[in-house]
């Protein structure tokens, strides 16, 4: 028992030493984690500013509703009608353009489909789906899902409502969508950050890229203090302020895996 | 976080992260089963020795929690600590406490039930001589308990294996945060979703090994102290 409670004491004394410093929490995305973004940002950013930073990495639609139930001081997403929403709504003060990269759609190297190469997603998606070839969607509401459902409706289709059979809604992240994909030998949409740092690619190959309709745009909102109060205002504003900042932006375009740049800072252009 | 792939280059390379992550997820997990003791032994102990109408219902119901899905424990748990919860203003979401508290709200029906069981055993076989000396209320209880001291350690650790291997509530309350909430299951997790399921098993097999050294030690414990009363 006397261990069990050094050891409660211990959790606390942890825990309490935690809150004493500087430190803002964000509700951002996968696919900016799960690619290795965060490891190379944010030290730089604590380096600069001294203020710690936790992520919270979810889909965007749900670290939106994080921040809209004020558990973020920050959120950094990549879905801009939701964004937009979530602005309209009060919750966030400001939106700011941060980074771009690009979506790609993931295949077997089988290609089913017969689409490899091609440089136009809608006419993909309608080839898979003339061939009812098996397609993974992440289903999660995530920005990716968003982007996804948005070139199916270009496309004049909705597998998800006809509740098609070669159409798998995982509701799950995007390495998670890509595991299945894999396993099912199915097409997937993914951002292409999270493609390149993905360490099981196996047989997967990049069957469809290089279209404009899969520009993949991100954005970054203060919590408005307006709504949530204890929203750390001056610390959050100071990471806004620092990701759009010619030095901050600079950090986000050096972040390459194996030589390739993984996101493209566009702020204020 | 770390390079390479394999339980055993992990442990050996002495990655200070890992050590975090391992630390954290026994750090959380003791803790919320002093936490769960604290309330489930006096409890089941309780149920064990009174008579009241409905007893069998909560009986029954308290056996029936021991199988709580942690994923909604988790739930509950976020939406009673998230900003616009009930206890919103703790600021406790995303925090090692608030992974405590969801620990520690899944296991406690565990152990008062088991507690209940190992106590009413004994208070069966016991209870014409307790009753022969007079014995009050509370040190029938506080007897029983300690006869019971032995049983009570397995039960202990059926709410730590529990604790330790779940990862639905400790991700919805903890939020994965790299350095902060980061455990041992939410990590397996995550290195899943990035692909590393050679990593992932790797952490699998971490986990696994410290469950069984705490299992082996207790049951160490238990033999000798077995002994040592004949």
């Amino acid at each position: 028992m006397r261990i069990l409670f050094s050891a409660l004491t211990m959790a606390c004394l942890t825990f309490g030493a935690q809150a004493q410093e500087k430190v803002i929490t964000i509700a951002s995305t996968t696919s900016t984690q799960d690619s290795g973004l965060f490891n190379h940002l944010l030290p730089a950013f604590k380096a600069k500013t001294g203020i710690d930073v936790k992520v919270i990495a979810q889909g965007t639609g749900q670290a939106l509703d994080t921040a809209r139930r004020g558990d973020a001081d920050v959120v950094f997403v990549h879905a801009k009608s939701a964004e937009e929403k979530f602005l309209a709504e009060g919750f966030g003060v400001k939106r700011f353009d941060v980074m771009y990269n690009d979506f790609v759609l993931v295949g077997a190297a089988s290609d089913p489909a017969g689409i490899k190469g091609s440089r136009d997603i809608v006419a993909s998606l309608k080839a898979v789906h003339a061939k009812t070839a098996p397609f993974v969607s992440r289903g999660d509401k995530s920005g990716t899902h968003v982007a996804e459902l948005a070139l199916w409706k270009e496309a004049g289709l909705d597998p998800a409502a006809a509740k098609a059979d070669w159409y798998k809604e995982i509701g799950q992240g995007m390495g998670a969508a890509l595991n299945t994909a894999k396993a099912m030998g199915a097409y997937v949409l993914s951002d292409r950050g999270t493609w390149i740092s993905f360490k099981g690619k196996d047989d997967l190959i990049i069957a469809v890229e290089g279209d404009t309709k899969l520009f993949n745009q991100y954005g970054v909102m203060l919590v408005n203090p307006a709504k949530h109060p204890h929203v750390k205002a001056d610390l959050g504003q100071a990471f806004v302020d620092y990701v759009i900042s010619a030095e901050g932006q600079k950090v986000i375009a050096d972040y390459k895996i194996e030589g390739q740049q993984l996101f493209f800072p566009n702020a204020g252009k | 976080m770390m390079e390479g792939s394999g339980a055993l280059d992990l442990v050996l390379s002495g990655d200070p992260a890992l050590y975090a992550i391992v630390r954290l997820s026994l750090v959380v997990s003791l803790s919320a089963v002093a936490l769960a003791a604290l309330i489930g032994v006096p409890l089941g102990g309780l149920i064990a020795l009174t008579r009241f109408p409905g007893r069998a219902g909560v009986i029954v119901l308290l056996n029936a929690f021991m199988g709580l899905p942690p994923v909604v424990v988790g739930l509950a748990a976020f939406l009673l600590l998230s900003r616009s919860g009930p206890l919103g203003s703790w600021g406790l979401l995303f925090t090692p406490t608030a992974m405590v508290i969801a620990q520690a709200a899944l296991i406690t029906p565990i152990i008062a039930a088991l507690t209940r069981q190992s106590v009413e055993d004994l208070w069966s076989e016991y209870r014409d001589e307790l009753n022969a000396m007079g014995v009050g209320p509370l040190n029938r209880l506080l007897t029983l308990l300690y006869d019971a001291r032995i049983a009570l350690v397995t039960v202990l650790l059926a709410g730590f294996g529990r604790a330790a291997a779940e990862v639905g509530a400790v991700m919805i309350v903890g939020g994965n945060i790299n350095g902060f909430t980061r455990v041992m299951t939410t990590a397996i997790a995550l290195e899943t979703s990035k692909g590393d399921l050679a990593l992932a098993m790797g952490l699998g097999f971490i986990l696994i090994a410290i469950v069984f050294a705490i299992n082996a030690s207790a049951w160490a414990l238990r033999y000798y102290a077995e002994r040592r009363i004949g």
